[in-house]
């Protein structure tokens, strides 16, 4: 297995269950469960016993590797250098063994089915991968400045859908020269391959990546952050010709062109995994924030690399198979953005939006905290 | 078994019991070099309601109970060496009062000294507790039932167990108490002026019952913070070096430390000071006076103040240091083990060459070091031994080296601290029959069906 040699080195200190700052549990899996199996430690040990032979794979230990969302917390806290920047890849590695030998929950084993013969989780027709712009006279890419590029998420997903609209509503109200791929979309593979089906999320990818090459795409603007990190770290090296840009950052070096009216509003901001902890960018979003007069941004206390997962990530958001209940990081995460006084969550991920959207209905935070991505927001404050 | 496994459920409900493969397995060892157990069942109860079932529901069966909290004390004190119920308390873990006044808090058993940290930081910044050199993830129940020491040890009062204001317990035979003032009115301010019954539940290894909440003073946290390190070539000045810092009273947390890595600190011992203030006037002074103490040695020339970067200063001055867990991997192995000893100030010498011997004589690395404990009361003295996980013969080596540093320790009029079976059963030889005897009636009296953490405390195996 991959990054076997390291798996003795983990001394399961439990640095990784908390964040920088230890204001509490956050491994989504580890709040979830509780058990110390769900902990980034607990899994290095245990696929460690497992490839020495000393238990056995089956359906908990598929359940322990697979409900690792791939948020990075443990990356971000792990006190072992030369270990903790690999622990994520370790654990889809592990994943991937798993896929291999069948032994994948049911719900993984349907998504991961889904990808391979619809080619995205919600079992739609290609052809309707263009529905989202219907009626915004978008044209297709041929050669502007960016390709925006809106993932299955902005193509399929209700809540998606709308923030992809609004993405595309504002890119263009900020001057940004862009194109779209319509029904010529396809999956951009990244969820794929955190859920350990790295042939997949290869194939997808590199049938992505000669689209976008054979159009002559030099730009990709993403709506969702988990494309923009596949695209951005692995796409170079499959043949990607092209540079990647989160939507928040290209719309944040053309603020001035937005000129947003001023708001008493208060809102807390929910920074993404795969543009956080994965890419390094809290600012971008939060400059479109700091952007609006009167706005008041409200900090929770796990924000920036501290962050709570909303708990989409590794394939969850379409599997849940991380479970339900107060205890899920999405529910706990509303009820942290609840307790800022903050009226509106603001999310920059599709993914987030709907788990979060979710959560604070479970939570039945309804009355007292809404769930806007921000470009719906920025959109409504002109 | 099932019928036991399905009353755990009813308990706490099936999301919080198991007994997969995987959960005996990780809940079965520790991250130290003594043999696996091998639990029943893992069990995170919510309440202390919970506990108390899960303890009736035990002792009615005969069934071992094992309380754990962050599972880190490395001796494998959470080991079920019995099998039975390992009972994770982490789910436990509401911080239920903080009283700004009377300068304490109370949490449940399953409170990470790190989740305290965050709270009292982000609600109560003029206060804080005394925090140990274990992960953030260590819980303030664990640490307190273990005699654990901290960065406010040497002004604050001692062992982390002499700072508990008040205990809740449950008792082996599922009898819930609440022991100093909270036992008698509904304030956990103090064990004094009554009986005090929380001793029977600190150092025993939970041996004699599950902590289900504690009360933990608090200190001023003050704004500035600053670290000394001062340098001596002479092992045997130390202790009068730790004196001297000591009573100034200037010093927050005082610690000191050997280590062959890297080479320019060879040979050397490193006392660390560190100092905290109101002001940069009132650090100046605090700074100027601890240096002073040490002026002698200064003006003969045998000692020194070592200039720190400031990254090292930050290491330093971090509660907890993560570099600690790094030492774990020094080997490239993940993993070490310390006897902390405890002892008298004057006995650091002995402890250090004695140590030295030990490392020699088993063809292992050490760290060596101490931290003072009350106003140079004590110290706790560690002999740490990092290992690789993955070699046998490297695990075999740190078990003997173990073994001999808590001999030595002994032998040094020390008593190693949290120490593993084969360490309890070396200080029960040692220690006056009567209090053994004393020891056994008590544990016979609390847990009539022998059912707390058994093969702990134990004189015959």
């Amino acid at each position: 297995m991959r990054h076997e040699e390291l798996l003795h080195r983990c001394f399961r200190c439990g640095w990784c269950k908390m964040p920088l700052n230890y204001a509490d549990f956050n491994c989504p899996s580890y709040l979830q469960y509780r058990f110390e199996s769900f902990t980034a430690g607990g899994r290095m040990w245990l696929i460690r016993a497992w490839q020495k032979g000393e238990i056995q794979a089956g359906e908990r230990l598929a359940q322990i590797l697979f409900t690792c969302v791939t948020c990075k917390n443990c990356v971000q806290t792990c006190a072992m250098p030369g270990i903790r920047e690999q622990l994520v890849d370790i654990f889809m590695a592990a994943k991937g063994e798993l896929v291999e030998q069948g032994l994948v929950p049911p719900s993984i084993r349907d998504y991961l089915k889904a990808m391979q013969t619809h080619g995205n989780p919600y079992k739609r027709p290609d052809a309707e991968r263009a529905r989202w712009a219907e009626g915004l006279d978008l044209p297709r890419y041929s050669g502007q400045a960016y390709l925006f590029y809106v993932g299955d998420e902005g193509a399929f997903d209700e809540l998606g859908i709308g923030m992809a609209r609004s993405v595309a509503r504002l890119l263009g109200q900020a001057g940004v020269d862009f194109g779209i791929l319509g029904e010529a979309e396809t999956s951009d593979g990244n969820d794929v391959r955190a859920a350990g089906e790295e042939g997949l999320a290869r194939a997808l990818a590199e049938t992505l990546t000669a689209k976008l090459n054979d159009l002559g795409v030099k730009k990709v603007v993403t709506l969702s952050p988990h494309a923009f990190n596949i695209m951005k770290t692995d796409y170079p090296a499959w043949g990607g010709a092209f540079t990647v840009e989160h939507w928040t950052q290209v719309v944040a070096r053309r603020v001035r062109a937005l000129a947003p009216a001023e708001t008493a509003l208060k809102v807390a901001f929910h920074d993404p995994c795969y543009l956080g902890r994965w890419q390094g960018e809290y600012e971008a979003p939060r400059a479109l924030l700091r952007a609006v007069p009167g706005l008041t941004l409200l900090e929770m206390p796990r924000n920036r690399q501290n962050a709570l997962c909303c708990g989409g990530g590794g394939g969850n958001f379409f599997t849940d198979i991380l479970g339900h209940g107060g205890d899920q990081a999405a529910r706990v995460r509303v009820r942290e953005a609840a307790e800022t006084g903050a009226a509106v969550l603001v999310v920059a991920c599709p993914l987030c939006l709907k788990m979060l959207d979710d959560a604070v209905k479970a939570e039945g935070l309804d009355d007292r905290l809404a769930v806007r991505d921000l470009a719906t927001l920025l959109l409504a404050m002109r | 078994m099932n019928d036991i496994h399905d009353e755990l459920v009813r308990i706490v409900g099936a999301a919080y019991v198991s007994r997969a493969e995987e959960e005996l397995y990780l809940y079965g060892r520790d991250q130290g070099v003594q043999p696996p157990g091998r639990p029943d069942y893992v069990v995170l109860p919510a309440t202390t309601e919970e506990v108390r079932r899960i303890v009736l529901l035990a002792g009615e069966n005969g069934v071992p109970v094992v309380p754990m909290g962050g599972g880190l004390v490395l001796s494998g004190l959470t080991v079920p060496l019995k099998g039975g119920i390992v009972l994770d308390m982490k789910r436990m873990n509401r911080i239920l009062e903080v009283n700004e006044l009377s300068h304490y808090c109370v949490v449940e058993a399953g409170t990470t000294q790190g989740a305290l940290q965050a709270y009292l930081a982000r609600r109560h910044p003029a206060l804080k507790h005394s925090v140990p050199d274990a992960p953030p993830v260590a819980t303030i129940a664990g640490n307190v039932a273990i005699h654990g020491s901290g960065h406010l040890s040497q002004s604050e009062g001692g062992f982390h167990s002499e700072m508990v204001t008040g205990l809740e317990v449950v008792l082996p035979t599922g009898e819930v108490c609440r022991l100093g003032s909270c036992s008698t009115v509904d304030k956990w301010f103090s064990r004094a002026p009554l009986p005090d019954l929380a001793g029977l539940f600190l150092g025993w290894n939970g041996t004699t019952g599950v902590i289900t909440k504690v009360g933990m003073k608090l200190f001023p946290s003050f704004p500035l913070k600053d670290v000394l390190m001062f340098m001596t070539e002479d092992i045997d000045a130390v202790p009068e070096v730790i004196s001297r810092i000591v009573s100034t009273e200037m010093g927050e947390d005082i610690t000191f430390f050997v280590t062959p890595k890297p080479a320019y600190f060879d040979g050397f011992q490193m006392t660390n000071v560190h100092i905290v203030a109101r002001t940069p006037r009132e650090m100046k002074l605090r700074q100027a006076l601890v240096r002073e103490s040490v002026q002698p040695y200064l003006d003969r020339k045998e000692a020194g103040f070592l200039p720190l970067p400031a990254h090292m200063k930050v290491n330093l001055l971090a509660a907890p240091q993560k570099s600690l867990s790094e030492f774990a991997d020094i080997r490239k192995g993940g993993g070490f083990e310390y006897v902390g000893s405890i002892m008298p100030v004057e006995s650091i010498p002995g402890a250090y060459r004695a140590g030295l011997g030990i490392a020699a004589r088993n063809g292992v690395t050490y760290s060596m070091g101490a931290r003072v404990v009350g106003r140079g009361h004590a110290v706790m003295f560690y002999y740490a031994f990092p290992f690789n996980r993955a070699d046998e013969a490297e695990l075999q080596s740190v078990r003997h080296a173990l073994e001999a540093a808590n001999r030595a320790a002994l032998d040094l009029g020390g008593i190693p601290w949290k120490t593993e079976v084969a360490g309890q059963r070396m200080i029960l030889a040692r220690m006056d029959p009567a209090t053994v005897a004393l020891m056994e009636r008590l544990r016979a009296l609390l847990d009539p069906n022998g059912i707390m953490n058994p093969g702990n405390w134990e004189v015959a195996p």
